[in-house]
This record gives C-alpha cells, structure tokens and sequence, in this order.
C-alpha cells in the first residue's frame, strides 16, 4: 500500500501585500492622528486670527464663520493707537530673552556639577530644586517685593529678569541635569585621556552633545518668561516698561468684559515673537538631537 | 553677652529696614518743592482712557507744582496687585477701585479717611446712599476711604421691534414694569414663528454666568436684603422678599419657558449675538453694556434701553450697585493734594466725561443733570432718571463675602437656576451653610 504523502506547505509568513496594508494603515492613523493634534494645536491660533480681522458687527453674529466676511484691520489700528504695544513687545522680548540665557548660563554648570559630583549638598540641591516648585506666586510676592525695592529693582526691567531667572532655575537645572545624565561618560574619560582640562572637556565634549538640551531648556524659559504676567503687574509700574502680557489686560474691563477685537489683535501680535522664536531654535533642536544621537 | 549683641544688632537692622520701606511710601517729593503723584486708574474703554488722560493734563497744566502721573492698571488681579504695592510700601497715591474692594483695605489699615480731605461742595453733590458705600469703621472710628464716583445699574436692553409687535405697555422711570407685568410682557414676546413646536425668539434671556451679584442687588427690588445686620454681625436670610426675583427667573425658564436656559451659562456678552438676531427680546445687563450693543448692532436694528421691573411702589425701583472709587493711600505723603486731584477729577463736568467715557452713570447730582447725559439716545436719560434710586449692593462691607460667593453661593444658585435643586434646598445652602462661612470671620 502506498501511502501519499501531501507535501507540507511551507511556513507560511504573512503575504507581503498584506504586511504592506497593514503598514500603510497604520501609517495613515499616525498621520491622521497628527493632523487631529495639529488641528487642536492650531485651533485658537487660527480663531485668533478670524477674530482680529473681523468687524464689531461680524463678531457679534450669531453664525460666526472661520473666513471673516469683511475682513478688516481696525482691530490692529485700534490696538496700536491705544497701547503701546511695540514698546511692550520690545519689553518682553529684552526681559525674556536674557532671562532665558541667563538662567541656562547658570543652569549648565549646575546641572553638571549635581550629576558628576555626587555629593550631600548636590542631593540638597536636587531637593530644593523640587520644593522651589511647590511655592505659590502669592506667598512669595511680598517678600520679593520687599527685597527688590531694597536694591531698588522695582519698577526696572533688570529686577524683573531676576526675579524670572531665579524663578526658571530650578526647572531649568532639572530639565538639563537629565540631558547631562544622557552623556557618556566615557567620552568625557577619553578627553581626559587626550589631556583635556574639566573645562575643555565641557566646553568641547559635553556641551556640543547638550544643544538639544539647551535648547528645549532656553525655549521653556523663554516662553515662561514671555507669557508671565503676575510678577510683572505688580513690579513695574510706569506704563513705558510694562510687558506684552500687562498690555493686553488693558483691553479687558471689570467683571471680564473684553474689547475683543483689539484684544485678538494685539493677542496676535503679542504670539510672533515667540512662534519667531521657535521656528528659529527648532532646526537646533532636531539636529542637535541628531548630532547627539551620532556621537553617543 | 554676644548673642544678646546679635539680637540687638538683627533687630536695628529690621528697624532700618522697616523705616527705609515706610519712608519712601507714596508720591514723590522733587526736592524743589513740587510733588508728583501717582495716579492708578483702571479705566480701559478707549474713549475712558483718553478722557482721563486729558483731565490730567488739565490737571498738570493748571497745577505745575502738583503734577500727576496717569499709571494704567488692570481691573485683573487688582486686589493682588494693590495688597502687594501697600505692604511693599509701593501704593500709588491716587487709587481708582471698586467700593467692593475697599472692605479690606479700609480695615487693613491702607486707605487714607478722606473725611476732612474733600470739599463740601463734593461732599453734597454726591447722595448719602453712594457715601456709604465707601464709608467703613477702619479702626479709628468711622471714616470715608473712597469717593464713589460711577455706577452702573442693570436695566433691560429691549429689542424695540418687537417689543412694539407684543402690545405690551412700553415701562418708563417713572411707570415701570411691576415684576408680574414683566412676565406678562416676557410672555407675549415669546415666539414659535415657524410654528414647528420650538420656540424661535424667547421673552428674555437671563446671562447667569455669575448668578450672585445679580440674585443679590435684584433682591432689592422686591425688599429682600440677604445680608442684614443683627446685634452688629452680619446675618444671611434668604426669606420670600429675598427670592422672589430667584423664583421668578427660574418660573420663567421651566414652568413658562418664555427665558431661554440656554441662556443661564452665558456671560452677558454671549448673549448678544442671539439678541441681534431676534432669539432673545430682552437682556437684562447692567448699563455699560450698552456701548457693545451700538458697536456691534446690525445696521438698522432698533432697540431700547427699559427700567427694571420693580417689586412695587414701596420698593420703586431700588437694586444694589457697587460704584467705582477713587482712593488715597494711607502711606500716601501728600494725601491733601490726592485728595484735591480726585476733587477735581470729581467735579460734575469731569464725571460728565469720565462717564460719557465708560457708557457708565455718575454719582454726582449735578453731572447727572447735564444736557449731555439728558438725551433719550442709547438710553442715557433712562439711566440718569433711575440713579436717585439706586441703593448700596448689600454685599458691600460684609466681610467673608467672596468666600461664601464662591464656595457656597455660586454653585447653590447655578443649581437652582438650571433646575438641579428647589428653593428649600437653596434657602439652606446660602443660610445655613453660608452662615458659617461669615461667623468664621466675625469671631
């Protein structure tokens, strides 16, 4: 009796059509879930943008529209002529601006000094950095009210960016102190090994491969100090040294009655800066990554 | 021996501290006898802005050796603001604030009492009922801590067309509304146009974002109070003539259905668009919201500014207001010449302006005279015939208020306004519940 034998099939492994389809729809999620966050990202800017060029008439419609029917740049002459917004803008971005890089100039030896230098007061300095966090504005306002006016920084943008320096150095030290952690540091032995000094090696080894670092760290502070408005209500006074974010409380009265026009328009103006900012430092931030990536 | 140095030395240094902070409290001295003061003024509205500023350079102009400097504020987080300029020793000299806000101050000890600062031609042309408003007892005895300058009560922004189309008797200052004919005439201009079983245009629409104020200064109108004083403490009651309004509105929205309940979230600004488009007849609003209507009105929509109903003759056409004040700080150096600064600001022509300036009403009898605000357009005579009658919000100089209005009144109204809870429930939130809220700061 012969027997036949049917051939056993081969392994099967999933055809590669399907593979493909089974990637591509997944590609087609991660894009459409992109396009979903860039639409809830984008959103208030493009609203923002609607209000600013529409007329007192066409924002109070009952069917507001996301193209204004007659757009118009009132809103914007009426913003300028009645705040001094250029002033406040260039307000903020002197303040932010240096507080930003004043607070990572410091924030970059700190961090490496806590994550290389393992010791008690490099753990005290980890604690306080977390408990810093935990304070209120309001409980430390007055006493850094009652500080500044000693040293006569109130009413002075330079008082301000201390206050926002000091107030972005612990989080900065945080966020750096996990990139200096993400350094080899075996690289940093092989410097040594080559002769070079701490500093060289800083400046040289580990602060080339921090880029990305540094600059996420300079976008946050930069973006907290520009958005703040607290400290900067109450520490200056005189209507030439206000910042972009007092200004724009001026369009808004009692009980939150708003000039809404005048008030996206200038909300507008006050936003490029910042989004100027990061499309800047953005290319630093992705290459940065890269370089790190390459050399680690 | 050392240690005892050490106190005595830490406690000269906190004594120099302590007199180098309160030294340099207010305006500045020039040094060649000329001051300048600071003057923080919360106005915001364009047309408001530009009238300040040019009454302080009339100001200055007249008077070289007692020059103001306008500092622009922010109505947000001035009470931060101004608490932190007053213990930084920081206050500017001139303060422009809301009556609620002065409860504080005034018992902290930050305001100077204008009582012997002030003019009697300003003392008299201003009625006992706004002074009070910003009289309190700061310690030393009772003293006026601001000077009550513009007010805004709440009045009905009707749509005229069809109000005319109702039938409905159209109120005036002196013939208003009783609350009964506003439901009545709520009623009539409750509208299903296309006669699909939904209503198209609704009697009114009640913007309840902030439900407090209101349900409060509107008590008023039918001889409720809220806030009473027993035995010199202040007491919460909430009996019928405190809220009959309440019941009124929340009758409206579910038993007649003639007021909207979409409306109940709204600010009054969200409900503009559905009155220009004829969902909603009438807006109660307070005052000033009147320059937003002729600012975003279509072209050609007729409307009209109406009394609030009133609860009946004994009552007239009484509800709370909380005006807006003008202040001197207490580490002021020159508070005379603060004070002489609001005077001026104060006189009736300049109310007139800052008035005109804010779509708001003065205080001032003789400014609320003028020829400016006599006119039926935008509805300013409406608003100047009903001033005589507006009374101090009961809110004012109860301390512990904000805390009950946020955490007891607030969520208790939202709740009853959108039918969550009834009447006997709300009545014993607001007292019971609140009660001791203001016993805990009345110890």
């Amino acid at each position: 009796m012969s027997t036949t034998r049917t051939p056993t099939p081969p392994a099967v492994s999933r055809p590669p059509t399907r593979r493909r389809l089974t990637r591509g729809a997944g590609r087609a999620g991660q894009y459409l879930a992109l396009a979903c966050y860039l639409v809830f990202l984008g959103f208030p800017l493009v609203w923002l943008l609607s209000t600013a060029l529409k007329s007192p008439q066409e924002l109070g419609s009952i069917n507001p529209t996301w193209i204004p029917e007659h757009p118009t740049l009132e809103n914007f002459r009426a913003a300028f002529d009645t705040q001094p917004l250029l002033r406040s803008a260039l307000n903020s971005a002197l303040v932010a601006t240096s507080s930003a890089v004043i607070a990572v100039a410091i924030a970059v030896p700190a961090a490496y000094v806590m994550v290389r230098y393992r010791s008690r007061i490099g753990q005290a300095g980890t604690v306080w950095v977390l408990v810093s966090q935990m304070f209120p504005f309001v409980l430390v306002i007055i006493p850094l009210f009652l500080v500044l006016r000693n040293l006569h920084l109130i009413n002075a943008l330079p008082g301000l960016v201390v206050v926002y320096v000091v107030w972005n150095l612990p989080f900065s030290l945080w966020m750096l102190r996990g990139y200096v952690q993400a350094v080899p540091i075996s690289l940093e032995e092989a410097a040594a090994m080559d002769g070079a000094s701490r500093l060289r090696t800083l400046t040289s080894v580990v602060l080339p491969l921090l880029t990305p670092g540094l600059v996420a760290t300079l976008m946050f502070s930069f973006v907290t100090a520009w958005n703040e408005f607290f400290f900067a209500l109450v520490l200056l006074k005189s209507p030439e040294k206000q910042t972009m974010s007092v200004i724009l409380t001026h369009f808004i009265g009692a009980e939150g009655v708003a000039d809404l026009g005048p008030l996206a328009a200038a909300a507008l103006v006050a936003t490029l800066p910042s989004l100027l900012f990061f499309a800047l430092l953005q290319r630093r931030l992705v290459s940065g990554m890269l370089a790190g990536a390459v050399k680690a | 021996m050392r240690a005892a140095g050490r106190v005595r030395a830490t406690g000269a240094a906190l004594a120099l501290t302590l007199l180098a902070v309160a030294g340099c409290g207010g305006g500045s001295d020039e040094g060649d006898g000329k001051v300048t003061l600071e003057f923080l003024s919360l106005a915001w509205q364009a047309e408001s802005v530009e009238a300040n500023k040019a009454l302080v350079e009339e100001w200055n102009a007249a008077n070289p050796d007692v020059r103001v400097r306008y500092v622009q504020g922010s109505w947000d987080n001035i009470h931060d603001h101004l608490l932190t300029s007053f213990e930084g020793g920081e206050a500017p000299d001139i303060i422009h604030n809301d009556a609620s806000d002065l409860t504080d101050f005034a018992n902290g000890g930050y305001l100077a009492d204008l009582t012997g600062l002030l003019p009697r031609e300003l003392r008299d042309d201003i009625p006992e009922a706004a002074w009070s408003t910003t009289e309190y007892d700061g310690g030393d005895g009772p003293g006026i801590y601001g000077v009550p300058f513009l007010q805004e009560p709440r009045v009905l922004v009707v749509n005229a067309e069809l109000l005319e189309r109702s039938g409905a008797r159209v109120p005036t200052p002196d013939e208003p509304w009783s609350w009964a004919e506003f439901e009545a005439a709520s009623a009539a201009m409750t509208e299903d146009t296309d006669g699909d079983g939904d209503t198209d245009t609704y009697g009114v629409a009640w913007s309840l974002k902030e439900p407090v104020t209101q349900t409060v200064n509107l008590a008023l109108s039918t001889g409720g109070e809220v806030f009473t004083r027993e035995d010199g403490k202040n007491v919460i009651r909430y009996d019928a003539a405190d809220s009959s309004v309440a019941e009124l509105i929340n009758r409206q929205v579910h038993e007649d259905g003639t007021a909207a309940a979409s409306s109940l979230g709204m600010s009054g600004s969200d409900t503009l668009p559905g009155f220009y488009d004829g969902r909603y007849a009438m807006l109660p609003l307070n005052f000033s919201f009147r320059q937003q209507v002729a600012q975003q009105a279509p072209d050609g929509f007729d409307w009209t500014v109406l009394p609030m109903p009133s609860g009946g003759p004994e009552h007239g056409l009484a509800q709370g207001v909380v005006p807006q004040t003008l202040s001197v700080a207490e580490d002021s150096d020159h508070q005379q010449a603060a004070a002489d600064f609001i005077a001026f600001l104060t006189q009736p022509e300049h109310q007139v302006d800052l008035a005109l300036g804010d779509w708001m009403l003065p205080t001032s009898q003789r400014a609320l005279a003028e020829p400016a605000l006599d006119t039926e357009e935008y509805g300013w005579r409406t608003g100047a015939r009903i001033a005589d009658e507006l009374r101090p919000s009961p809110v004012l100089g109860v301390r512990g208020y904000p805390e009950w209005k946020d955490k007891i009144a607030t969520p208790a109204l939202q709740e009853y306004y959108s039918g969550g809870i009834d009447l006997d429930t709300l009545r014993e939130k607001l007292t019971d519940d609140g009660q001791r809220i203001l016993d805990r700061y009345q110890r």
